[in-house]
């Protein structure tokens, strides 16, 4: 629809031991384009970020940006643009906010979009706490710094599995309107939620997962309207 | 009384401060990459036999440079080129290896310098007396080798606290996925740390050669001390290491000095030696030393398996 994908993912394989978890997963992501996979648990959707991100070894075609990053290394594959925030946030806990935020950034790293002060300004309560510990943090500032550590890597998608998992729906309204404010600077973001907490809200598209596939394709409104698709594929 | 107290505890913070040295590459090694790194000590005798060698051709000072640079590029090369390879087969694999290059190690030392000890001396530059405690002349070179020690530790604290590759390797301890994630480049940092790791611990060895027996064994008769270092310290801990250092270099130091004995202390109010313990009566501590190292091991593993500062369960 807007020339050629940022990311493209065609047929994508991922096993754990030996059992088939992607079954050929189709994606495309184009930028400034927020999209969300949705779907129940156990379907795929963490080990589809995670083999993009060579976290798992994948197999079939990665493009991002024109160049094939599947088979890359993880710090390669962050080096191209890509980033990262995975369910579990993976905040360093013995380093304080500030410390966090610096380790985003890349080695070699010239320029940013990013500055420490803009994520402050994003949300302002890691300014206040910069000198913090991360690990005391509340589960959504944790979530808000493990997004802005991200961010200071300059990245030109941001790939976030499950951000607002145990969050409360105050906590849960600001990840989704930090998330427009980041899309808005011209980053690319590809959601992951399970529960359907922000993704209708803050999506241009979404995809459907089921049993390691894509299952559906379409606009929030598009979703709405299928009862069928929602009733087989997302509601308990 | 007040002599012998004073000359051990410089002896013992000297001799804690080297085997801190030592530890410390081999608890951040741990922390790292989750293997015990069985070859350490290896690189601490490497790093005693470059020294001499060294010394002997460019003298003292060069050496002292580059004995630790060379012992840690090879211990840089080790991780690149044979742990990395091993790794992907597992942890057993890895801690066979390095079991293995223990051997390689030792048996190369010996076909190049032989099995008697080599003649690796304090530089004249150093062999003076520092200063007179009561009557004990303290060398100058102990004072040097505590110094060294000391200015090291310093360093390897503000790297670790300070610098942006502190940081990194701080991060890389407990999360190394996450922040290859965040586009660093893990095994790189896991080659420098094998590196530095090895390289201090070959630091040691230079400048602990001349003041000990600098010798083919000297690996095997250390390598087991320093285990009980990071076990008591807590595997993986760099506090608990440093606190195990000490303690046990204290300890040591203190048992080899002391004289006492259970006739020595209950003999005042029992005449003879009970029939039970007749062979320990006349024991002095110093006689049985060697052992409350390991003494010191078992009672931690029983009482506090994560050692002292430890918080991992392994």
């Amino acid at each position: 629809m807007r020339g050629e994908a940022l990311l493209k993912v065609r047929d994508l394989h991922a096993y754990y031991g030996k059992s088939h978890i992607l079954q050929g997963v189709d994606l495309d992501i184009h930028a400034r384009e927020i999209v969300g996979i949705l779907g129940r648990n156990g379907v795929g959707r963490s080990t589809t970020l995670k083999a993009i991100m060579g976290d798992v070894p994948p197999q079939g075609s990665i493009v991002f940006k024109g160049k094939p990053i599947a088979g890359l290394k993880p710090y390669e594959i962050a080096c191209c643009g890509l980033g990262y925030v995975p369910e579990d946030r993976c905040i360093f806990p013995s380093l304080t906010v500030a410390q966090n935020l610096l380790l985003g950034v890349k080695s070699g790293q010239k320029t940013s979009r990013w500055t420490v002060d803009d994520t402050y300004r994003l949300f302002p309560q890691l300014a206040e706490r910069a000198e913090t510990p991360a690990g005391v943090l509340s589960g959504g500032e944790q979530q808000m710094l493990a997004i802005c550590r991200t961010l200071m890597g300059d990245p030109e998608l941001v790939m976030i599995d499950e951000p607002t998992e145990g969050l409360s729906p105050q906590m849960i309204e600001r990840v989704g309107d930090l998330l427009k404010q980041i899309a808005e600077r011209n980053i690319a973001i590809l959601l992951v939620e399970q529960k359907l907490t922000i993704a209708l809200r803050i999506s241009h598209r979404l995809y459907v997962m089921g049993r390691g596939r894509v299952v559906f394709e379409g606009t929030p409104a598009e979703l709405r309207d299928n009862e069928a698709v929602r009733r087989e594929w997302l509601q308990v | 009384m007040l002599e012998l107290v004073s000359v051990s505890t410089l002896n013992g913070l000297l001799y804690g401060m080297l085997l801190f040295l030592m530890a410390s590459g081999l608890t951040l090694i741990f922390s790292m990459m989750g293997v015990l790194n069985f070859a350490h000590a290896s690189f601490y005798m490497l790093g005693a036999f470059f020294g001499f060698q060294l010394s002997h051709w460019l003298g003292f000072w060069p050496a002292f440079v580059l004995a630790p640079l060379a012992a840690g590029g090879i211990g840089a090369l080790v991780e690149r080129y044979g742990l990395r390879a091993v790794h992907r087969h597992g942890h057993v694999a890895e801690l066979l290896f390095t079991f293995g290059l223990t051997f390689v190690i030792q048996e190369l030392v010996q076909m190049v310098w032989g099995k008697l000890p080599v003649d690796y001396r304090v530089p004249p530059s150093l062999d003076f007396t520092a200063f007179t405690v009561f009557s004990t002349n303290y060398p100058a070179y102990k004072m040097f080798e505590l110094a060294t020690a000391i200015a090291i530790f310093l360093v390897l604290l503000a790297v670790l606290t300070r610098t942006r590759i502190g940081l990194i390797i701080q991060a890389a301890l407990t999360h190394p996925n996450m922040v290859a994630m965040l586009g660093h480049n893990v095994p790189r940092i896991f080659m420098l740390v094998f590196g530095v790791g090895t390289g201090l611990a070959a630091v040691a060895g230079v400048i602990a050669g001349p003041a000990l027996v600098t010798q083919s064994d000297m690996a095997a008769l250390l390598g087991p001390i320093l285990f009980v270092v990071i076990v008591v310290g807590g595997l993986g801990s760099l506090a608990g290491a440093f606190v195990a250092s000490l303690l046990i270099g204290l300890v040591q130091t203190f048992a080899v000095a002391s004289n006492a004995s259970l006739a020595g202390v209950l003999g005042p109010i029992m005449p003879g030696a009970p029939a039970a313990i007749r062979d320990l009566w006349d024991v002095t501590v110093a006689q049985v030393a060697p052992v409350v190292p390991y003494l010191l091991l078992v009672m931690i593993l029983i009482l506090r398996p994560a050692g002292l500062l430890g918080t991992r369960d392994t």
